[in-house]
């Protein structure tokens, strides 16, 4: 058993005890470390109940260049994700003027100026897969710096901790307070906590739901109680589920729920940065007096400073661990340590498996960011970049589908003459109305009709990012109709801006009996 | 193997394992689960419990648990149609309150016609006239410009309301005598007369003399409704037998059974079944098809 598994062995003198002057030793066992390692009583293993305890881990607020980037990168990601919805921007009239929105009910994605459609959503696809790529290709060149600085776990997590210790203290206070009675200091400090907790929850799922629909009649629906229950439905598990990933289950959702952990490992290699402890440097670890020598001895004083910190509970010195997210904060504990001591630091340090296993012979390798790897990942990425911004550059904000009416393929009318149906929509991607004309070619006299227009050459209005169905007749005279060579003859039918240079054309056919 | 009552050890991880063993060495260490995932598991449990309390839940002999909430899909889709129906409501009535020949004018009352009149006509005429109004020998096609009982709207929705040949007063009511059957007309005449009617429109492939002899009978015994010159008659619901279009077919077996038989199709009185709005919104929608007048 490790002092944190059973608090009741905590007592406050064990921090006296000091691994080097002026630095103290800290009473902490890693929660989570090979069998091996535990102590002796601990090894029979045999499960004790149908679970596994959840290990409750104290992190310890670190203090450095890491924790300081932590802060950064949590600034940043949760500013833009709870800012982003507010920020406004002009379309024009009939338009929301929310800078980015998902507008289901009109499937589309609007972002800026750039608007896609549901059937463009490919462009998304090509986002998520340069996203993943790019993950890829940071965790080949700097191991899981996505689990450790953004994923959206370890940043809510990160911040739950922080709210955790203004109100409960640093890990220290923080155990005295949860080992001592239930006192009513103790009750106002855990609910305070727990309904921060879901404060944040509730801010997180409601940041959610407002870039579905625009932000400031949402908000002010859902303080009114008029709202869509879908929008309430989601706020509750958004809001729950901070809570709980976030709050409760923490470094659990890495460990046991999330899969990239399992995959990540196809992408490292020996040449990928992760953090390590440089155990040719630190062993033999011992506690170090004033005035003893520094030689024939590792520089770990065995402080366990960075066990302290952990957020996950592990002790970085026995080796890479499935459970370690390299969050660098062992780093920064290690080198505050360091600098105490007078010893260099980077004891534990971003390296690499090749520069570990060159120091314990001698000189360092050095690093070697290009890879047939990243070579490979960076030219895919490329790839799709070039491919997506060729799509967008191209992109025309004028789409006409085609469709032939298929039952029946032709009618014959009562003077014999034959006719299709096609339901041309025009697909208007600008933010403004245009006009358009709709042609029919390919048949020596065809006689066009649009539905609802008395004549086939009228401008065909079309509102501003809007679709418009019409239904267009094309008929053909008897003996022009038997004068078709074919079952099939091939159309085009063309659609013309009024004032503007755009068209587009497309290929279809005009069905009949045949010759 | 392990013995009964003999754990097993992992050397390695110090881990006991479940017992059993795969090819000789292979074991598989018994890891807990993590304790808020077997409460999940427990809570999921009793919520079964709930569920059956509340839900409809098992079969019994002649029926099923209600379950104390009364839930039934059934009535959870009526609640959605009712609820659909008063969310459609203002559209209905502006449709109920707008003469039909002005429905194609407004564009919001024509686009919800279409699509109510399209959603109608798949349910109720489909099964007879094709699920694109292509019809079929015997059941005329809704596409084209040819109407046996007139194209305008409002003939249409009359069509629609009442029906043909159903056996209502209201309805529209034709009958073709049945020359062949009752013994009218002798079979050489009546194929004479078949001929002369598949002569005009135009058919290349008639007996010109025998076309020559059936025109005097055509004069005498149909002309009365289908007129002189064969273009019919609405009114009476004659239909045009100068055009190409034949609704049981223009080849000349077809046209001696329909001399023959009289033929004579019906169809339903739709006002009993549907509401006024959606009679209504079908006829709009048959109007729009491409042979409305």
């Amino acid at each position: 058993m490790t002092a944190m598994e059973n608090p009741g062995r905590f007592k406050p003198e064990d921090f006296l005890v000091e691994a080097a002057p002026g630095v103290a030793k800290h009473d902490v066992e890693a929660v989570r470390q090979p069998k091996s390692k535990k102590p002796a009583t601990d090894v029979d293993g045999v499960p004790k109940g149908s679970w596994a305890e959840k290990p409750r881990i104290y992190a310890k607020l670190a203090k450095g260049n890491f924790r300081n980037a932590k802060w950064i990168v949590m600034l940043v990601t949760l500013g833009i994700y709870y800012v982003l919805p507010w920020l406004r921007f002009d379309r024009g009239e009939g338009l929301p003027n929310q800078l980015f929105l998902i507008d289901f009910a009109n499937q589309r994605l609007l972002f800026g100026p750039i608007e896609i459609w549901a059937q463009e959503f490919y462009y998304v696809t090509g986002l998520l897969i340069i996203s993943a790529l790019a993950l890829f290709l940071v965790t080949s060149i700097a191991g899981r710096v996505w689990c450790g600085y953004a994923c959206p776990q370890t940043v809510w997590t990160d911040l739950m901790i922080a709210v955790e210790r203004f109100w409960q203290g640093d890990r220290n206070a923080h155990m005295r307070l949860d080992q001592g009675p239930w006192t009513f200091e103790k009750i106002w400090k855990k609910t305070a906590t727990h309904i921060s907790w879901l404060l944040i929850g509730l801010l997180t799922g409601g940041a959610l739901v407002f870039y579905f629909r625009d932000a400031p009649t949402l908000a002010m629906e859902l303080f009114t109680g008029e709202a869509s229950s879908v929008a309430y439905a989601f706020l509750a598990i958004f809001t729950l589920s901070t809570y709980v990933l976030g709050g409760i289950a923490r470094e659990q959702v890495c460990i046991y729920m999330c899969p990239w952990p399992r995959i990540q490992g196809a992408m490292l290699d020996h040449d990928s940065l992760w953090i390590a402890y440089r155990d040719v440097r630190g062993e033999p670890r011992a506690p170090h007096k004033k005035g003893d020598s520094w030689d024939g001895r590792g520089d770990c004083i065995d402080c366990k400073a960075c066990v302290a910190v952990c957020p996950m509970g592990i002790d970085i010195r026995n080796g890479a661990q499935l459970e370690c997210i390299q969050c660098a904060l062992c780093i920064d504990a290690c080198n505050d340590i360091m600098d105490k001591v007078g010893r260099p630091r980077g004891l534990i340090a971003y390296t690499t498996e090749r520069n570990m296993e060159s120091r314990s012979a001698g000189p360092r390798d050095g690093l070697r960011m290009i890879r047939p790897r990243t070579i490979l990942y960076t030219v895919v990425i490329a790839i799709t970049g070039a491919l997506m911004a060729w799509a967008m550059v191209s992109r025309s904000d004028l789409d006409v589908s085609v469709l032939p009416d298929r039952n029946p393929l032709f009618v014959t009318l009562s003077d014999g003459g034959i006719r299709n149906g096609y339901t041309v929509k025009i697909v208007n991607k600008n933010q403004t109305p245009r006009r358009f004309k709709v042609e029919l070619t390919g048949i020596d006299g065809l006689k066009t009709t649009i539905v609802g227009h008395d004549n086939s050459s009228d401008p065909i209005d079309v509102g501003p990012s809007n679709v418009k169905a019409l239904k267009v007749f094309a008929a053909l005279p008897r003996d022009k109709a038997k004068a078709l060579a074919a079952e099939s003859t091939p159309v085009t039918i063309t659609v013309t801006e009024v004032d503007g240079a755009v068209s587009a054309t497309r290929d279809t056919s005009f069905r009949s009996p045949g010759p | 193997m392990t013995m009964a009552g003999h754990k097993h050890i992992d050397e390695v991880t110090g881990v006991e394992t479940t017992g059993h063993v795969w090819d000789g060495d292979l074991c598989e260490l018994n890891k807990p689960l993590p304790k808020w995932w077997l409460y999940v598991f427990y809570a999921c449990c009793v919520w079964a419990f709930g569920y059956w309390m509340v839900y409809p839940a098992w079969p019994t002999l002649t029926g099923y648990t209600q379950g104390y909430l009364g839930y039934s899909q059934r009535a959870a889709v009526t609640a959605e149609i009712n609820a659909a129906k008063a969310a459609q409501d203002t559209y209905r009535q502006a449709i109920a309150n707008t003469p039909i020949t002005e429905v194609k004018g407004k564009e919001d009352l024509m686009q919800f016609a279409m699509a109510g009149g399209a959603a109608a006509f798949g349910d109720n005429c489909s099964g007879c006239h094709g699920r694109g109004a292509q019809g079929a020998a015997g059941y005329p096609n809704l596409n084209d410009d040819d109407w046996i009982w007139g194209g305008s709207v409002e003939q249409i929705e009359y069509t629609i309301a009442h029906g043909i040949r159903n056996g209502a007063d209201e309805a529209r009511n034709s009958a073709m005598p049945r020359f062949g059957l009752d013994g009218i007309l002798e079979p050489a005449v009546i194929s004479d007369v078949a001929n002369y009617v598949r002569s005009l429109s135009g058919s290349e492939q008639v007996d010109a003399a025998a076309a020559e002899r059936g025109k005097a009978t055509f004069a005498e015994q149909c002309a009365a409704c289908h007129a002189e010159d064969g273009k019919g008659n609405q009114e009476m619901g004659a239909p045009n037998l100068s055009d190409a279009i034949w609704l049981y077919g223009g080849s000349q077996e077809a046209v001696t059974q329909s001399i023959v038989t009289g033929r004579g199709g019906a169809m339903p009185a739709w006002a009993t079944r549907l509401d006024p709005v959606t009679v209504k919104m079908l006829a709009v929608y048959v109007h729009s098809l491409g042979g409305g007048k």
